[in-house]
């Protein structure tokens, strides 16, 4: 008895690559602020290989209740699979794709940075122009709170000397949608 | 959560409150095994007679035993362990029943509360290791919730698609004292399961069977757990056409039925697997498409089919193959719809390509796809399922492992009937056919358990044959013997140059005396002519267990078989090698 010749075939796990293009997806979230809630949500993703790019979380005006966003990336098909198993959690309790329609997106960052010499000005001048907002002053440093897109954050960090960044802290995206839609229980 | 209250009590301690749960729940055996963090529970269960126990070897197969209880009986399986190693041997038996998504409750102890998070003896974060495999799961960490938490324990794990759901309870709670008030039923806001299928959709599907010429029925474990069996036979019945089951959905179907065409999937039957390939439209039923039952989901969707999709659990759709018509709701109910909506209908569809699309599945029957050489000297796997069939009159529950054995039984013993076949079909757990057995046996007292296994699986789990001992348990174990792991051997055959690494089973024990010695009947079988009669005694042998070690062909493969990574039309066939 023979056995059928050639390379050994694919493994039945590999699936193949998802079809369509990647993109990035906000996602909104009401669960049970319960312990372990966000473990389940964390876990999921890892346990499925979905994407994280940032996540936060905090209670809501209502304390039973915690509203998390998560910025993912992934095709149609993906995404539709993530919201289902998001949605199959038993402490969610409602989600939303803010990406669907028109949303609002902030991020907060405290950069701090070497703040001495001409250098000193500058970095002042530059805070001003992006709205940032310097809440601690040394001799040597500023510490600045800037808040909008992920991108602008990205552009600050672009436009100021690199090697006067002393340490930068993000929160991710929270987000929320524009007009009368809303996420609510 | 809005209880209307039943049962009302004086104080209680944590231990009585279980008990007493489990009383309202109607549990009438836990499968388990004692520990420090379940001293005052297992206390409480032996001061009552309401709830049997049932002590089990090892936890995996408590988990096993109360997992098959389940598929048997239809009922939520309930296990208890203590923390620690307890729960982590359990945790194997979770995993088996959430992949196959079924209904059972497992009560973990755990180290008190204070002790938590400080490497106490005997502590692992349940709820951590288990939070993948569970559908949900709880740490109870005040006694006033603990009748809450058992109440939304069942109803989660029944309702929906079901799911294993893990209660783990500190060794202070077990103790601690308060009111008891069982709630009368439950409402969770982030937790409303849909069971109607949306009526248009389900108009639309009933559209596209009017107008199907090639059609097919493809039903699962849903069905199964839907107990829509007889829905399912009615509407196929109705519209005569084709139905083929998966591995989990077997009996969901009758087997004996001429529009049955066996299982379909990697080691499923030549017609049934081209007849899901080269359909126009598929209906599917509680199953999920599969890796094992689809292969390579490029070559499924590369032919045009219209695909309509009905499962209770919305993930489950559009998962692995897109498709045209989904229907989120209860198997059972949205078939009863579909019947409806299609009676003194079946006029309209088209007679004259049924008949082609049924003269064409005929052809590829003509294959005889499950032939095998009945002239062998040496016994063969697949005539033991055959008479295991013919003397059972087909009306056996079967318990399996996993392997070629288990895909034997599949193929050769024909299921007419729901909850009769139980094997472990997504985790593959190889040690679950004996606990299994165990578990189908107490569901059905009086009904014949056969367990199908191999040498390898076998000794995964065989320390519960004491657990057979202690309740005189009459299975019937067909014990597929090749001396091999004998799906390893055959992928070792077919996929690595015929090198078989560690698929050979060398010292094996003398099974006839292992079963002696746990107080069993032990029986070898060597030669074919004895396999008919060697059942016949173990059948007629009613109150005892009895093990039957049949020395098979040692080279003896499963075909067809749907290589990995290929189409399910593209199978190789006992003919081609």
């Amino acid at each position: 008895m023979g056995a059928p010749t050639g390379a050994p075939a694919a493994s039945p796990y590999t699936l193949p690559a998802a079809e369509g293009q990647s993109m990035r997806h906000i996602i909104s979230i009401l669960l049970e602020n319960e312990a372990g809630a966000l473990s389940r949500v964390a876990g999921l993703f890892s346990a499925r290989g979905y994407n994280i790019e940032s996540l936060t979380v905090a209670p809501t005006e209502d304390a039973s209740l915690s509203r998390m966003t998560i910025v993912t990336v992934g095709s149609d098909d993906v995404i539709e699979q993530i919201t289902k198993q998001l949605n199959k959690l038993i402490e969610v309790v409602k989600l939303v794709d803010l990406s669907e329609a028109a949303h609002i997106e902030r991020e907060l960052m405290l950069i701090k940075v070497r703040a001495t010499g001409k250098d000193r000005e500058e970095m002042k001048r530059m805070a001003d122009i992006f709205r940032g907002r310097i809440l601690d002053v040394t001799e040597t440093t500023y510490t600045i709170e800037l808040t909008g897109t992920g991108s602008k954050l990205d552009a600050f960090i672009e436009a100021i000397d690199k090697a006067a960044i002393l340490e930068t802290v993000r929160t991710g995206a929270s987000g929320i949608a524009r007009g009368e839609r809303v996420l609510r229980v | 959560m809005d209880p209307g209250t039943k049962v009302v009590a004086p104080e209680l301690s944590g231990a009585e409150i279980l008990i007493r749960c489990l009383e309202a729940e109607g549990v009438e055996y836990v499968f388990g095994y004692p520990g420090g963090a379940v001293l005052f529970i297992y206390d409480e269960l032996f001061k009552q007679d309401k709830i049997k126990h049932v002590l089990v070897r090892h936890e995996q197969g408590a988990t096993h035993a109360a997992d098959a209880y389940s598929r048997a009986s239809e009922k939520v399986g309930v296990c208890l362990v203590t923390s620690g190693p307890g729960v982590t041997n359990a945790v194997t038996g979770i995993a088996t029943a959430y992949m196959d998504s079924i209904p059972m409750v497992v009560i973990s102890g755990q180290v008190p509360t204070h002790a938590i998070g400080l490497d106490a003896f005997q502590e692992c974060d349940t709820v951590g290791i288990t939070r993948p495999c569970v559908k949900h799961n709880f740490l109870v960490k005040d006694v006033r919730d603990l009748a809450v938490t058992m109440k939304k324990a069942f109803h989660i794990a029944r309702t929906g698609r079901p799911g294993p759901v893990v209660v783990d309870i500190p060794k202070d709670i077990t103790t601690a004292r308060c009111r008891f008030e069982y709630p009368d039923s439950v409402a969770m806001r982030s937790y409303n399961p849909t069971v109607k299928g949306h009526s248009g959709q389900i108009k639309k599907a009933a559209q596209l069977l009017l107008e199907a010429k090639r059609p097919m029925v493809y039903t699962g474990g849903g069905v199964i757990l839907a107990n829509a069996a007889a829905q399912l036979r009615t509407l196929v019945k109705m519209l005569g056409f084709p139905c083929t089951n998966t591995l989990m959905g077997l009996g969901g179907y009758p087997a004996t039925d001429p529009q049955f065409l066996g299982m379909l999937g990697m080691h499923g039957t030549y017609e049934a697997n081209m007849a899901m390939q080269h359909c126009d439209v598929l209906l599917a039923v509680g199953a999920r498409f599969d890796d094992r039952v689809i292969g390579n989901p490029a070559h499924f969707g590369s032919v045009p089919r219209k695909i309509i999709h009905v499962d209770i659990d919305p993930s489950s759709i559009s998962k692995r193959v897109k498709v045209d018509v989904p229907i989120v709701g209860n198997v059972r109910e949205v078939l009863e719809e579909l019947t409806r909506l299609l009676d003194g209908q079946s006029h309209k569809i088209d007679q004259k390509a049924l008949k082609a699309w049924w003269a064409q599945i005929e052809l590829w029957k003509a294959k005889d796809c499950l032939r095998y050489d009945r002239t062998s000297p040496i016994i063969k796997p697949q005539y033991v399922i055959e008479k295991l069939w013919e003397v059972t009159g087909g009306d056996a529950i079967v318990t399996s492992d996993v392997g070629q054995h288990q895909m034997w039984a599949a193929q050769f013993y024909r299921f007419d009937k729901p909850r009769r076949w139980i094997n472990s079909g997504g985790l593959g757990t190889m040690g679950f056919g004996l606990p299994a057995a165990i578990g189908a046996q107490f569901a059905n007292p009086g009904a014949t358990v056969a367990c199908v296994t191999g040498e390898a699986s076998f000794m995964m789990c065989m320390q519960e044959l004491s657990t057979c001992r202690q309740y005189r348990l009459p299975l019937k174990i067909v014990n597929l013997n090749n001396r091999y792991m004998g799906m390893v051997r055959q992928w070792q055959q077919f996929f690595h140059g015929n090198r078989y690494s560690e698929s050979y089973m060398d010292a094996l024990p003398d099974f006839v005396k292992l079963a002696e010695s746990f107080g069993h009947v032990g029986i070898r079988v060597e030669q074919p002519a004895d396999v008919e009669p060697v059942l016949r005694e173990a059948l007629a042998r009613k109150s005892e267990l009895v093990f039957m070690d049949f020395l098979t062909d040692q080279t003896e493969n499963v075909y067809p078989m749907v290589p990995g990574g290929k189409g399910i039309s593209e199978m190789i066939l006992a003919e081609d090698l």
